[in-house]
């Protein structure tokens, strides 16, 4: 059987999810225990129309797909996690009309769920700007054989998402 | 990139705010904010208590073989809905910004309406601590709940 990158189980991952594509959620980065989610600006959330900001309810969907990304991508099966909680510290307004990015990273895999911690900056000029939010996430692990297989399937086929690019990993 | 804020609609946004609670029709206001809409959030004044609602929207739904909502529309419903309560409940000139959120999952939010109401548990001069519970079929059976700080600015 072939083994997928990382970063095309991120990718196919996020495809599944509806409301992401609804919001043009991207992954920029997937690594061993990271995921960088860009979330691009767009007039539809808003949640401030005086200052033209994002509302909250965007960033929280950012941080929970990027740390459910990485909890999904780091498992070494087809686990499905459903969160369990989500803490969230709104530092400050994300400028109006900047990109978004998330960085999230599991801290730690245990047999029933699994931590990860995810922040949030502005890219400014193609840099990570300022620092906008900050999440701590916790994930249940149900065990892969409750994974439906349908989306088993869709995960290892791609169903199209990412132009068939197949990878073989050793 | 930066945009230039348009000035004109920040003050036409103002006035919408200011007439909504001296009428007390908010729906004006609901329907100026682009992320209301975009999840498709509804809502009914029962007094001083409102009842939000997201209705069944294929939109917000995260995966699509369960299917359940995205655990973060329901948390943006959530925070929505709570700093709408306050502003429908006080008196204030701007959108209450907010602080911190803390969001517990109960059940799977499944692909179907969703109701959520909230209680200011406090309100300072400068904080307020809001309470905010989801349910679908019973409300004895929600299926997240959460906290929210909010900064009021007069």
């Amino acid at each position: 059987m072939s083994r997928l990158s990382i970063q095309t189980r991120a990718e196919r991952f996020l495809a599944t999810l509806r409301h992401c594509q609804v919001l043009g959620l991207t992954v920029a980065d997937a690594s061993e225990n990271s995921v960088t989610m860009r979330l691009p600006y767009a007039d539809q959330i808003v949640g401030n129309p005086m200052l033209g900001t994002v509302h909250g309810g965007s960033l929280t969907t950012l941080m929970d797909t990027a740390c459910g990304t990485a909890v999904f991508s780091v498992l070494p099966g087809f686990e499905l996690c459903p969160t369990l909680d989500l803490r969230m510290d709104y530092m400050k307004a994300a400028t109006s009309g900047l990109d978004l990015i998330a960085v999230a990273k599991v801290t730690r895999v245990a047999s029933s769920v699994v931590f990860t911690e995810c922040e949030v900056y502005q890219e400014e000029n193609g840099q990570l700007g300022d620092l906008i939010a900050k999440c701590a996430a916790t994930f249940m692990r149900i065990g892969e054989n409750m994974t439906p297989p349908d989306f088993r399937a869709r995960i290892e086929r791609g169903d199209g998402t990412d132009n068939n690019r197949v990878e073989e990993q050793a | 990139m930066s945009q230039i804020i348009d000035t004109t609609a920040a003050i036409r946004f103002e006035d919408v705010l200011r007439d909504a609670q001296q009428s007390g029709n908010f729906q004006p206001l609901v329907d100026q904010i682009p992320y209301a809409n975009l999840i498709g959030l509804k809502f009914q004044r029962l007094g001083k208590d409102v009842l939000f609602q997201l209705p069944k929207n294929d939109d917000n739904i995260g995966n699509p073989i369960l299917p359940a909502i995205h655990g973060g529309v329901i948390g943006g419903f959530m925070e929505l809905s709570a700093s709408l309560h306050l502003i429908m409940n006080m008196d204030c000139a701007t959108l209450p910004k907010m602080i911190d959120f803390s969001l517990d999952y109960l059940r799977a939010g499944r692909h179907q309406d969703t109701y959520a109401e909230c209680q200011v548990w406090r309100q300072g001069s400068r904080v307020a601590n809001v309470a905010i519970n989801a349910w679908q079929t019973e409300r004895s059976s929600p299926i997240a709940t959460a906290r929210a700080h909010f900064l009021l600015t007069k």
